[in-house]
């Protein structure tokens, strides 16, 4: 949003492609729950109003599925699909959170900690529910403010990472007023609400819908009852767009010079895919790509960029999923939800590629997105350069010839 | 949460049909929630496990279900509409 901004704002020819009815990402989500957010009324607002404007058009609801040609990408919507030629592209795919399956992830009622928030924001009445929060990363913090706002009664943060780590995370936080001051206020919307580190999801109970959860608190076991358990253990790249362009990724984020470009040239990226940090970040990254696509120099921001850069680097060391939480799934736990396959079927395989073909793990509609990580971390298996179509599309979509006409910029 | 088939909630609501039965949501819900509201899960597993969603941004596909004929639909990225006619599968 902020890269289209920026480039409309210089005159350029934008087009931007949203998976989502409304624009604003994951965080703004069009801004539909104005009094949870913490940063910026007038930015999104000010953003809006140039995405808005004639220079853009707008794809929402739509997603590329296939590079049908080369500077070329097939989108399908609900409907229908078409093909946009581009001379610059910018790839701000965002994050998804991590799951770690654990026994009882696949009933009603466990979802990931930002997954609840959308729903909440998304309209699901959130007043009086008990709710457990377990994971890693602040977006634990954040959702638990923006629950117990909406009058959740959220009986507990549980992160996995040690206190050692939270503490000197917060040392670092010292270069960064801004983060420290919003990591204040959730802490100070949540205080009633028990955060412990060294703590996770040991197992939810219920039969087909969530009932309790049995939690590890600095190694004691105890037990909630709870309607909702928010679980999700810190944020991970989509990379799948990215990899079908063939950009060059480095541990595990999409490669990009000062200017935002990839190895690819004349692609772009901005956002999660460069590194986990956040609002800030991405905003001032997608202002560079999109000033630099529209011809105009972006030097002003590179320093704040970079600081925003490093927070997120250390967010991944805070955050990473400790070792021991390999040993939370069980033998019949799933850890492919698509196509229900258990850890003890994967235990035997030596690779993902392995794992695929002989159990179809990674198989199903999600192609992998979230199996896909969690066996990376259980096993040490790295996922495979993806192949069209990355989402599930219909045949027609696929089917249609190239269309060459539409030029975009 | 799963006994009510009808929420209440101040905002106004409208009416849309899960598997036959009439569900009423908030204006500006999305079909995800009005599925999770009536305790109705989404979709079977290949092995016969009901499933709801779990990412909500339209990645895990658990929230699959046939939206007004239109079959494998992520309700979690669908606004409900008065009239919208859902079928779990």
């Amino acid at each position: 949003m902020a890269a289209a901004a920026a480039a409309a704002r210089h005159d350029a020819d934008v087009c931007l492609i949203d998976d989502n009815a409304k624009c604003g990402g994951q965080i703004w989500r069009g801004h539909d729950d104005r009094s949870t957010e913490h940063m910026g009324d007038t930015h999104f607002a000010l953003l809006q109003k140039s995405v808005e404007s004639s220079r853009v058009a707008l794809r929402s609801r739509a997603r590329v599925v296939a590079v049908p040609a080369p500077s070329s990408l097939r989108l399908e919507t609900e409907t229908a699909s078409e093909d946009i030629r581009y001379r610059r592209l910018i790839l701000a795919t965002g994050a998804r959170e991590r799951f770690l399956p654990f026994p009882g992830w696949t009933l009603q009622g466990v979802m990931g900690a930002g997954g609840l928030q959308s729903m909440v924001k998304a309209g699901l009445p959130i007043d009086g529910k008990r709710v457990v929060l377990s994971g890693s990363g602040p977006l634990l913090l954040a959702v638990a403010a923006n629950l117990a706002k909406g009058g959740a009664r959220v009986l507990g943060i549980f992160e996995q990472a040690r206190f050692a780590q939270i503490a000197k995370f917060g040392i670092q936080l010292l270069g960064h007023p801004g983060k420290l001051r919003e990591g204040a206020a959730f802490r100070a919307a949540t205080r009633s609400v028990p955060y412990r580190t060294g703590s996770w999801v040991v197992q939810a109970h219920g039969d087909h819908a969530l009932q309790s959860v049995t939690v590890s608190v600095n190694g004691a076991v105890r037990k909630f009852q709870c309607d909702y358990l928010g679980c999700g253990f810190h944020l991970i790249p989509n990379l799948e767009f990215p990899r079908l362009l063939q950009c060059q990724i480095q541990s595990g984020y999409v490669c990009v010079n000062e200017t935002q470009e990839t190895s690819v040239k004349d692609v772009y990226c901005a956002g999660e895919p460069t590194g986990i940090g956040g609002l800030e970040k991405a905003l001032s990254e997608g202002e560079i790509a999109g000033l630099v696509c529209a011809d105009q120099s972006a030097s002003r921001l590179i320093k704040r960029r970079n600081r925003y850069l490093r927070l997120a680097r250390q967010l991944d060391l805070t955050f990473a999923p400790r070792p021991e939480l390999n040993q939370l799934s069980a033998p019949n736990t799933f850890i492919c939800r698509c196509e229900d396959v258990t850890r003890g079927a994967l235990d035997s395989m030596h690779s993902w590629r392995e794992a695929k073909l002989h159990t179809r793990c990674g198989m199903g509609p999600c192609q992998g997105r979230i199996c896909g990580p969690a066996a990376e971390f259980l096993f040490g298996w790295s996922s495979e350069h993806p192949r069209p179509p990355v989402y599930p599309a219909r045949l027609s979509t696929l089917a249609h010839p190239v269309d060459n006409t539409r030029i975009k910029a | 949460m799963r006994q009510s088939t009808t929420a209440q909630i101040a905002n106004p609501t409208l009416i849309l049909t899960i598997n036959g039965s009439q569900i009423s949501v908030a204006q500006g819900a999305n079909v995800a929630v009005a599925l999770l509201q009536a305790g109705i899960p989404a979709r079977k597993s290949v092995s016969g496990e009901p499933r709801s969603l779990l990412c909500a941004m339209g990645v895990c596909m658990e929230c699959c279900a046939t939206v007004n004929g239109v079959k494998h639909v992520r309700t979690c990225q669908l606004m409900a509409q008065p009239g919208m006619e859902v079928v779990t599968e």
